[in-house]
């Protein structure tokens, strides 16, 4: 396959926009000339995760810049400004240093970079954090320039020992060579010489060609540690004289606790003392279990203020409400009165999309430990430097007296950006003396989660005579995340762009469109970023829509989507990828319970396109296939990329099979993963994914494969059993009317 | 006091029969590879073999472990069928976040242990009490299969 010769500028004007996006853009480039303090290496560690990045520095280190450090012994570390949650940065940005660098992979170990917004800002989201799919699009250049810069110094520093001319000098797996005088020095023995040299003032990058490691499938580095159970996540910290905490907090959205009767409780074995918090109480035990017994024998009344007469009901109700206001435009083409007003048809549709909660197998947790000069938290974060802000408000400490321990998380998925577990678990450590480790039940995990909003979408298009769109309009409804988030990343006019995003943003040719935006909270119900983001919300509702167009028009649907991608290359090329690789063939017959289905999306600035084929018998649904092409643009590693689509694929396939948050009397009706169910083994489709060979800048690979899955998913029921879903999940809607 | 027997040690340990040997391994015991998940034996995570049966350690109390010798993921690479799934776990490269990977590999392992070649049906059935939210499933069918080959 290729994908070369098809520059446009859709992928630049995407990076920009998702700047924009997702935070203010930040100063950008790579921080040269600062160090950060050397740690101490475990000696005989075998995890490629040497430390947290908080300990004492070492003499005899090379520290060219923030992110390497090459000791005597060789040993290079990397300090990594991303964190890992599965989606394998922990080897990505390692293959990205010691492609340049010229050493050898198992040379690198890595240490979780500590909160340094000056240091460790990823400029695409002006701030230190990892989401939003974004992590190889920021390390792609610096970090190739670190290691460029790292090793340009170590020639430098041999040629000069040498007397030589360093462009006679060759770096190649932790050495320099000098070929017509066969000498050769290991970079650990140049790391005092190096470390006196100024740093290069222009680094030159390897060409694509001569890539060793990039482009490569390349293990995963951290895979031995968690195979053999050594790996440590947030809920594994153990501290000297540390106790454990069961919580309880206010079952309804905003309400708060009103008294506690804990007579019972204290006498419990094990049970050591009883802490309230504004919305909630916590029994401290010297172990999990008898703080959860303890937990158990507390009398709590709640006081559940107005959000007790909330439900999915009403807030519908007022989203609905909320649709027939007109939003702030997102975007705005030609003239859509006057195109539909020229229209031969006109098709209307309303798109739902439930609450979703993250349900991170690794249950939301916090360890902190609290006294009078200075704060310690240790926890798996998706943003370190807001843990800091967190822990400094509650305590009032200065945020330079609290110090953030990062773990390997136990997935994140957006869960993990957000800091209610920190403020939390701060709030109880300040009333004790030793360190405590707080760990939500699942039933909590559930029903406290931050969730992905609950959208209505309304979406209309005009069709012309020969059955193309003349005339586009959908409005989005829902929560702004961004607007509490990242405030200043919102339009000036009121747009969330990241509820747009997808929508606003389409491949399609559409001459006249209007998308606009009417933001409407959930009374107190949280909601945040969940994976894939606003491009999950969007792509469902446009792709599903375009196969409504396509049926009206009476084409078929890959058809139609060619006719109107002839401006979009890398769209249409994955879209005839996906056809091929899928087999599909036009006409696909309808209502003898097998169908495939299409989507094309283009987010993350990368291209996807996927065929779902499915069998619906009795209502339920069987995923028998799932095809995915994608151009993520130069693919470093292709092994994650493709984990990352299969994985992405069946967390959007949990979604929109089975998953939906219900609120009644102002609680979360679901609590544990019987009824808040996940896809399993013997349910997982067989999964094919095509990498579309590319020169582009790479894109994002993390989140798209949920996003571009759920369409997918709803054209091929529809193929299946001509039932158009509107809403998700799936469900039992199949069901009563099958 | 409770005696148990775990990964071919003694420990005895301060603990109240109902303590569900989750929190006992990882709270008093302090071997914390085995995970907790949900509580109620839906999700797999805290998975364990008593006499190379795997079990979810959450909902089942100390007091009924017995003279049953433990067996957590720190301990499986000493059995033959828990070294080839964790080789081919790693050959396959199956792991992302890891969370739930303990879990999946002592499922597998007893799977293994105790029906040496597998059918995917074996495999699915076996498998299907382990959640993993990553969505490793393609994967970790493939290095079920992988370790049955090998045995």
């Amino acid at each position: 396959m290729h994908g070369d010769a098809q520059e446009t500028d859709v992928s630049r004007r995407g990076f920009l926009k998702f700047a924009a996006m997702v935070g203010a853009a930040g100063g950008g480039g790579l921080l040269f000339g600062f160090s950060v303090p050397a740690r101490s290496q475990g000696e005989g560690r075998r995890s490629v995760i040497g430390g947290d990045g908080v300990e004492t520095p070492q003499p005899g280190v090379f520290a060219p810049n923030a992110f390497i450090q090459i000791a005597r012994s060789g040993q290079v570390t990397l300090i990594m400004p991303k964190v890992e949650m599965g989606q394998g940065v922990y080897t990505s940005i390692p293959m990205l240093l010691a492609e340049e660098l010229e050493v050898p992979l198992e040379r690198i170990t890595l240490v979780h970079a500590p909160p340094d917004g000056k240091l460790f800002n990823d400029p695409l989201l002006g701030e230190q954090l990892t989401g939003a799919s974004t992590s190889i699009r920021y390390a792609w250049e610096p970090m190739r320039k670190a290691g460029a810069s790292a090793r340009t110094l170590l020639v430098t520093a041999a040629a000069r020992r040498w007397k030589v001319d360093p462009s006679t000098c060759i770096a190649q797996a932790g050495r320099v060579t000098h070929p017509p005088s066969r000498r050769s020095i290991g970079y650990g023995e140049l790391v005092d010489d190096a470390a006196k040299l100024p740093p290069p003032q222009d680094v030159r990058l390897k060409a694509p060609k001569d890539f060793r490691l990039i482009g490569t499938r390349v293990k995963r580095l951290d895979s031995p540690e968690k195979v053999d159970g050594t790996a440590m996540f947030g809920l594994d910290v153990r501290l000297p004289g540390m106790v454990y905490a069961a919580i309880a907090t206010c079952p309804v959205f905003g309400g708060t606790l009103a008294s506690v009767d804990d007579t019972h409780a204290r006498k419990m074995p094990g049970v050591q003392q009883v802490v309230r918090f504004d919305n909630g109480v916590a029994v401290i035990g010297a172990h999990t279990w008898a703080a959860k017994r303890g937990l158990q024998a507390l009398v709590i009344r709640w006081n559940e203020g107005p959000d007790a007469k909330v439900s999915t009901e009403t807030i519908v109700a007022d989203l609905v409400k909320a649709s027939r206001r007109s939003g702030a435009v997102a975007r705005r083409e030609g003239d859509v009165d006057k195109a539909f007003a020229k229209a031969r048809t006109r098709i209307d549709a309303v798109f739902q999309q439930p609450f979703l909660a993250h349900a991170t197998m690794e249950p939301v947790n916090c360890t902190v430990h609290v006294r009078p000069d200075g704060c310690e938290v240790w926890t798996g974060t998706q943003v370190p430097g807001r843990v800091v802000d967190a822990a400094a408000r509650v305590t009032g400490l200065p945020p330079g007296k609290i110090t953030v321990h990062n773990y390997l998380l136990g997935g994140g998925f957006g869960r993990r950006l957000e800091i209610d577990m920190v403020t939390q678990a701060v709030k109880i450590a300040r009333q004790l003396r030793v360190p405590v480790k707080v760990v939500w039940t699942r039933e909590e995990d559930i029903q406290h989660d931050m969730y992905r909003p609950y959208y209505y979408d309304r979406i209309s298009a005009g069709l012309d005579d020969s059955g193309k769109p003349l005339a586009w309009q959908h409005r989005i409804v829902g929560s702004s995340i961004m607007a509490r988030y990242a405030p200043a990343a919102m339009m000036p006019n009121g747009v969330d762009p990241d509820a747009v995003a997808v929508a606003a943003e389409l491949p399609y040719d559409l001459p006249n469109q209007l998308v606009d935006y009417v933001r409407q909270e959930p009374r107190d119900v949280p909601t945040a970023f969940w994976r894939g983001v606003g491009p999950t919300r969007g792509a469902f509702v446009v792709e599903s829509f375009i196969d409504m167009l396509a049926q009206a028009a009476k084409v078929d649907p890959v058809a139609y989507r060619r006719d109107l991608l002839r401006k979009s290359p890398r769209a249409l090329y994955v879209l005839n990828e996906a056809v091929r690789a899928s087999g599909w063939k036009p006409g696909v017959s309808q209502g003898n319970g097998r169908g495939s289905g299409v989507s094309v999306m283009h987010a993350f600035d990368s291209f996807f396109a996927m065929v779902v084929d499915v069998t619906v018998q009795n209502g339920e649904v069987r995923v028998n296939r799932v095809t995915c092409v994608v151009d993520c643009g130069m693919a470093v590693n292709p092994d994650t990329i493709e984990a990352q689509m299969q994985g992405g694929i069946i967390f959007g396939l949990t979604a929109a099979l089975y998953s939906q948050i219900t609120i009644r009397a102002g609680r979360v009706e679901q609590s544990n993963f019987n009824d808040y169910r996940m896809l399993r083994i013997n349910e997982t489709p067989e999964i094919d994914v095509h990498i579309v060979k590319s020169s582009e800048a790479p894109g994002g690979i993390g989140e798209p494969g949920t996003s571009a899955l759920q369409p997918a998913l709803a054209n091929a029921i529809h193929a299946a059993t001509g039932r158009r879903l509107h809403t998700l999940p799936v469900g039992d809607q199949l069901k009563a009317r099958t | 006091m409770v005696r148990l027997d775990i990964n071919g040690r003694q420990h005895t340990i301060d603990a109240p029969p109902d303590m569900p040997l989750l929190w006992a391994i990882r709270d008093l015991v302090g071997l914390t590879g085995t995970k907790f998940g949900c509580g109620i034996a839906q999700c797999g995570a805290c998975t364990v073999h008593l006499d190379g049966v795997a079990v979810r350690a959450c909902v089942m109390p100390v007091s009924a472990v017995g003279e049953r010798k433990i067996t957590t993921i720190e301990g499986v690479s000493a059995t033959p069928a828990g070294q080839r799934v964790q080789a081919a776990w790693r050959a396959l490269d199956v792991v992302q976040c890891g969370y739930c990977q303990s879990g999946q590999v002592m499922s597998a392992a007893a799977l293994i242990a105790s029906n040496p070649k597998p059918s995917d049906a074996d495999i699915d059935a076996a498998m299907a009490g382990n959640i993993c939210r990553c969505g490793t499933y393609n994967r970790i069918r493939a290095a079920v299969r992988q370790a049955a080959k090998e045995a």
